[in-house]
């Protein structure tokens, strides 16, 4: 089922008399691919979970549409729409056994959708198999680990075969080692179904290594949509560049002069296609190679083995912020002694953005 | 570790001492007047050990009456009380307007004088020769026949009595559930409504059981509150209850003790025991259904 928004906005009037409106989601337009996994990614408060939750039908639009395939399901109620949704605390009702719970969606159909108890219990179970707790039917939600407990809701949500499935915040209660597995899982279940899924997170790594398509905002509007790795390499503005990536995207305060780009003092780049200015600066981890002829000169502050690779922190004058952290083969002799370490900058990692308006400007590398 | 232990009985005294004397010991010796046979208070003297003073309890018209008294009190206000306490509470829960105002008016009973209350149920269903109260007035603008709810026949002023206790323990009840729903997340109700639960299904299958420990709570609180009843009945028929035909078990003990025929601290124990005895049945009953209904989380 394809899912098209047309200028959705959401505005929470304000508490006070005559105070401002909050405007949490700002004409938000996307179309969302049939059988695709979406991720809505964002800071906190960024209109995220609105956004889903009127994709469910929970909140209404204050303007704009939706439409699943090419019905406009706007007005309609939640329960109509045949949604499934996985709350952020998963919601199960804590009295009912993970059967209960899983059948408790089927129970509600009525009418010519009625089911018979032998057809509940084979979907139930069906279900239970997908998300791989077929052995965990008869306890209680407060018997089974947050992993277990994700699982099932999950499973509540898909046991009605909804048209759509959305995920909030569907990894924020686990820990780290759960997280890794738990996004492979929903990755493979959503495969493996072929239902149309959207999640919320905030976590730019677990949107980046699950989704088909991710969508990043920022106080209620969207900023950029694309494939994951389109929207890493080529962000639109210093705020998507500075949001995706770990460790963060280093940023300088630089200057392009007569065809360089300098920061500070050191010409580290030639290139043309940009006025002479003011530039912010920014500089993927993994876009400094140590030269010894490199133009980038630092401050060696630490070197941090990582196995593989080794993270060099240092810092520069025209750095913003506390140290440049720079990821670099084990292997290129970086040592923890020198005083200084210089770097030559891969062209294809720079990203030059406007200094006021933090727009993206594009440049060709010479 | 011998000497640790020893040092926490020493924190425990205090407690231990008052409780003991004004809780155990009591319980103790109420429970040795009861067994001892035609014991006279002014020689504290007995005859023997037995079950005579239970038996002579057993076969008192006036505590059969009062027990008759107190099973109606008990059966009829408990669950009309949680009942329509549920019902309020359900209501307050799902208005905005108004809110703080009702809830100030339903808990208002809950911090007024019994007795005052129980004067103001006087004037609305007394009959003087004055006037024939407020609600027979009523009554009466309906086509009604007249009743004398005070000194009238057994049914209404039973109805006077249960009507008057409902309406005294509501408020707290109330205060119970408003507090029990509200606690109750508000994601479990949004997870129903995706999956198109039917509002009374909402009901009887998240509601009823998220708040199930609160209505326990206040069902086994009734039960003992209701077998305690005695201040209501004093303050809406006077204190000769037994003439009012509307004694309850406690009245009879006090009675015992206290009143223009007592003096029988035998008698009063007696009863106290067999009440005590009741109280204990039911609750454990109590228990024991509520293993199956009651979901603590």
């Amino acid at each position: 089922m394809k899912v098209l928004l047309k200028g959705l906005t959401k505005v929470f009037p304000s508490r006070k008399k005559g105070g401002a409106d909050t405007v949490a989601v700002d004409r938000f337009n996307f179309e969302i691919p049939d059988g695709k996994l979406v991720g809505l990614l964002g800071p906190s408060g960024c209109g995220k979970s609105t956004t889903l939750y009127m994709i469910s039908g929970l909140q209404k639009p204050t303007s704009g549409k939706v439409f699943f395939g090419d019905d406009d399901v706007t007005e309609l109620p939640a329960e109509k729409r045949g949604v499934g949704l996985v709350f952020q605390n998963y919601a199960l009702y804590p009295h009912l056994t993970v059967q209960q719970n899983i059948l408790f969606p089927l129970e509600n159909l009525k009418g010519k959708d009625k089911l018979s108890k032998e057809e509940m219990l084979r979907r139930a179970a069906e279900a239970a198999k997908l998300v791989q707790i077929d052995q965990l039917m008869e306890r209680k939600p407060s018997e089974l680990s947050g992993g277990q407990q994700q699982r099932v809701a999950i499973a509540r949500a898909l046991v009605k075969m909804p048209r759509v499935l959305l995920l909030d915040e569907p990894l924020s209660n686990l820990d780290a080692r759960l997280r890794l597995q738990t996004r492979e899982e929903i990755r493979r279940i959503q495969k493996k179904t072929g239902i149309t899924t959207i999640f919320v997170t905030h976590d730019q790594e677990e949107a980046m290594s699950i989704s088909d398509c991710i969508v990043v905002m920022k106080a209620g509007v969207v900023h950029q949509t694309g494939r994951p790795q389109e929207v890493y390499d080529d962000p639109i503005n210093l705020f998507v560049a500075k949001f995706l990536g770990n460790p963060p995207i280093n940023i300088f305060s630089g200057r392009v002069q007569g065809g360089k780009l300098l920061l500070g003092d050191d010409a580290v780049l030639s290139l043309s296609g940009v006025a002479d200015g003011a530039v912010i600066v920014g500089v993927r981890p993994e876009g400094f190679i140590p030269d010894e002829a490199g133009g980038l000169c630092c401050s060696m502050v630490n070197v941090e083995v990582m196995g593989r690779d080794i993270t060099v922190v240092s810092t520069h004058p025209a750095f913003q912020g506390a140290a440049i952290r720079s990821i670099i083969a084990s292997d290129a002799g970086v040592r923890r002694e020198q005083e200084t370490v210089r770097f030559r900058l891969k062209p294809e990692k720079v990203l030059l953005f406007h200094p006021e308006t933090e727009e993206r400007i594009r440049f060709q590398a010479e | 570790m011998e000497y640790k232990s020893k040092k926490g009985w020493l924190y425990l005294l205090p407690a231990c001492l008052f409780l003991g004397i004004f809780m155990v010991y009591p319980l103790i010796d109420v429970f040795i007047y009861s067994v001892e046979e035609e014991f006279n208070f002014a020689s504290q003297t007995y005859s023997g050990v037995g079950s005579f003073n239970f038996s002579y309890v057993l076969h008192d018209p006036y505590f059969l009456q009062a027990l008759k008294n107190t099973f109606i009190l008990v059966i009829i206000t408990v669950p009309v009380s949680t009942g329509l306490a549920l019902l309020i509470s359900l209501a307050l829960s799902s208005i905005r307007k108004l809110k703080n105002l009702f809830q100030t008016v339903f808990f208002l009973p809950y911090v007024t004088n019994t007795l005052a209350v129980g004067l103001v149920f006087m004037i609305l269903f007394k009959k003087t020769p004055y006037s024939d109260g407020l609600v027979n007035l009523l009554l009466g603008a309906f086509g009604m026949t007249p009743v004398d709810f005070i000194d009238g026949p057994y049914w209404a002023k039973m109805f006077v009595l249960c009507f008057y206790t409902v309406w005294i323990v509501m408020p707290f009840k109330i205060l119970i559930l408003t507090s029990a729903l509200a606690s109750v997340n508000e994601t479990y109700y949004n997870a129903a409504r995706v999956d198109g639960t039917p509002k009374l299904r909402i009901f009887t299958r998240i509601t009823l059981p998220m708040i199930s420990p609160s209505i326990f709570y206040l069902i086994i609180t009734g039960f003992i509150g209701a077998f305690k009843a005695y201040s209501d009945a004093v303050a809406l028929f006077g204190v000769n209850l037994n003439n009012a035909q509307m004694n309850t078990i406690v009245g009879y003990v006090y009675d015992m003790l206290y009143g223009s025929s007592g003096g029988y601290p035998s008698y009063a124990s007696a009863a106290a025991i067999i009440l005590f005895s009741i109280v204990l049945t039911i609750t454990c009953i109590n228990l024991l259904v509520s293993k199956k209904h009651v979901h603590y989380v």
